[in-house]
């Protein structure tokens, strides 16, 4: 579904990706595990357009996303769940949720797809008329997921969603993040919380300073000595 | 003091507030989405009324007409005046766009003084606005009523459109956040297009009213109500409309009755709006309705 390839990307004269290759196929969740700096968004950014790439090629069903303007690729079923959420917070919970469908003129699937948001989350629902800046970290992390439901994507990728979360919330979330996967959505995650992801993950990919260092099913990478040692800490395998 | 005369002043203060209201609000809206003082603004209103000028005098055309075109028109420039002079410099540190924005400001003041000469030209006087009208003891013209409704059916459109058309919850979005708004599949460029449009028919409108009022026009008349809406937007606190708003009346009305109750500081009318500036600025930076602004992280 979605293949890169030989990506470089450089800030000013510092290459942030040095040619990472991976590849992500239709109906899985693929994750990408690493540590801060690892490059681990640059390689979502460039996907989506927002940073453009030295070297290498990004395709998404056969087509050329280099070419492609950030705004149309939600029309291509991409979207993207941002680091820190971005959250539009001046905005009500129905209109960013309405924003993710900002393209989609099919009011009934629309109201559908609203329906599912809030049974997904049933803590938005109560707020559909606040702010979204006066959500809590979770509920915000929650809104933007369910507004990039709204756009009805074939691949959702999300760039830290567990970031400074509560434990019990980020169980729920991945517990969400499975959900949806079942509905038939392709999942491209990053994470800095390698143990949960890779326990959901169909794929890992784990990067190291602009490079895809390790890659092996979820299951595969849970065990691996060097992974284990470097981003679960023994005491989680006890 | 009367109180005829005063209601007198009243009805003036609230008719010229309200073109204050009208050309604060693009300031605030361009501000809002950009970040950026269009300093131009003032020309853009300077221009409209010089279109609704050549319509009515050279043309002859039926003023509603020549009214609906100048709008329209000036809606254009406004437009291209971001494409050409701020979108290729959307990426570039925000001086840069602030010293393009003063650039256009002084080319389409200078280009008009060569266009259309230096010398001030009489509006022409429209029998409906300028018709007199007697409410009790107070005598009142046309346009003094004129104005304030029309900007406040204006305004009314304007918060709709914003707040409720898909449009306008792109342009709060994008106003917060151009790269997640293009996320969404909002196209940034069009929208910040529609603002500046927007914003320069507003001040069309604003430009039209104010030729009816002040019928002479010259091509530098935009400085001097370009920069008092511009501290009236930042009285209001820059970026919300409702500031706009309230900083346009507070602006207007308190110019016209500081040369009423005090006709000896007739000759400092302009410059109350400056003064009023550094006291905002020296007690409420972000003005009445202003937001803290959070730098983002």
């Amino acid at each position: 579904m979605l293949k890169i390839k030989d990506l470089v990307v450089a800030y000013g004269g510092i290459e942030a990706l040095k040619g990472i290759s991976l590849e992500v196929n239709e109906n899985k969740i693929i994750t990408l595990v690493g540590a801060n700096g690892a490059g681990k968004s640059t390689t979502l950014r460039s996907i989506v357009g927002l940073v453009k790439p030295k070297q290498g090629s990004i395709e998404f069903e056969g087509k050329n996303l280099l070419s492609i303007q950030t705004k149309d690729l939600v029309r291509m079923g991409i979207t993207l769940v941002p680091e820190g959420r971005r959250v539009f917070a001046n905005l009500t919970v129905l209109e960013n949720l309405k924003l993710g469908a900002f393209y989609r003129k099919d009011e009934k699937e629309i109201k559908k797809d609203m329906d599912w948001v809030y049974e997904l989350f049933p803590r938005l629902k109560e707020r559909t008329w606040q702010t979204a800046g006066t959500l809590s970290g979770g509920e915000q992390q929650m809104l933007a997921i369910g507004r990039a439901l709204m756009s009805k994507p074939k691949l959702l990728m999300m760039d830290e969603p567990s970031l400074g979360l509560a434990p019990i919330i980020v169980k729920e979330l991945f517990e969400i993040i499975k959900g949806i996967h079942k509905q038939g959505v392709t999942i491209l995650l990053i994470e800095q919380n390698a143990n949960a992801a890779l326990h959901i993950a169909d794929q890992g990919y784990i990067m190291e300073t602009g490079r895809i260092t390790l890659t092996g099913t979820g299951r595969e990478l849970l065990v691996n000595e060097d992974v284990k040692k470097a981003y679960l800490g023994e005491s989680v395998h006890k | 003091m009367s109180l005829d005369i005063l209601l007198q002043h009243l009805a003036n203060g609230i008719s010229q507030g309200s073109l204050y209201a009208l050309i604060a609000i693009g300031y605030t809206m361009v501000y809002g989405i950009l970040r950026l003082i269009n300093f131009a603004h003032g020309e853009i209103f300077m221009m409209a009324t010089y279109f609704a000028f050549f319509g009515i005098a050279t043309f002859g055309m039926p003023w509603y007409v020549v009214f609906i075109l100048a709008i329209l028109l000036t809606g254009l420039l406004g437009m291209s005046a971001e494409r050409v002079a701020y979108r290729p410099l959307r990426d570039a540190p925000k001086i840069s766009i602030l010293i393009s924005a003063i650039g256009v400001s002084y080319l389409i003041q200078n280009l008009a003084i060569v266009l259309f000469s230096g010398r001030p030209k009489a509006f022409p006087q429209i029998e409906f606005f300028t018709r007199m009208f007697t409410v009790g003891n107070v005598r009142i013209q046309a346009l003094t009523i004129v104005i304030p409704i029309v900007t406040a059916v204006l305004l009314a459109v304007l918060i709709y459109l914003i707040n409720h058309t898909k449009n306008g919850i792109a342009m709060r979005a994008v106003a917060k956040d151009h790269e997640t708004a293009k996320l969404m599949g909002i196209d940034v460029n069009k929208t910040i297009a529609l603002t500046f449009g927007i914003g320069s028919m507003l001040a069309a409108v604003g430009g039209i009213m104010w030729g009816l009022k002040f019928p002479n026009i010259l091509p530098t008349m935009g400085i001097m109500p370009g920069l008092k809406c511009f501290i009236a937007a930042v009285l209001g606190g820059i970026g919300s409309i409702s500031g706009a708003v309230i900083g346009g009346f507070i602006l207007g009305l308190g110019e016209i009755l500081l040369v009423a109750f005090f006709q000896n500081l007739t000759g400092y009318r302009d410059a109350f709006a400056f003064v009023l500036l550094i006291l905002i600025l020296l007690f409420k930076p972000t003005g009445i309705m202003g937001e803290k602004i959070s730098e983002k992280v």
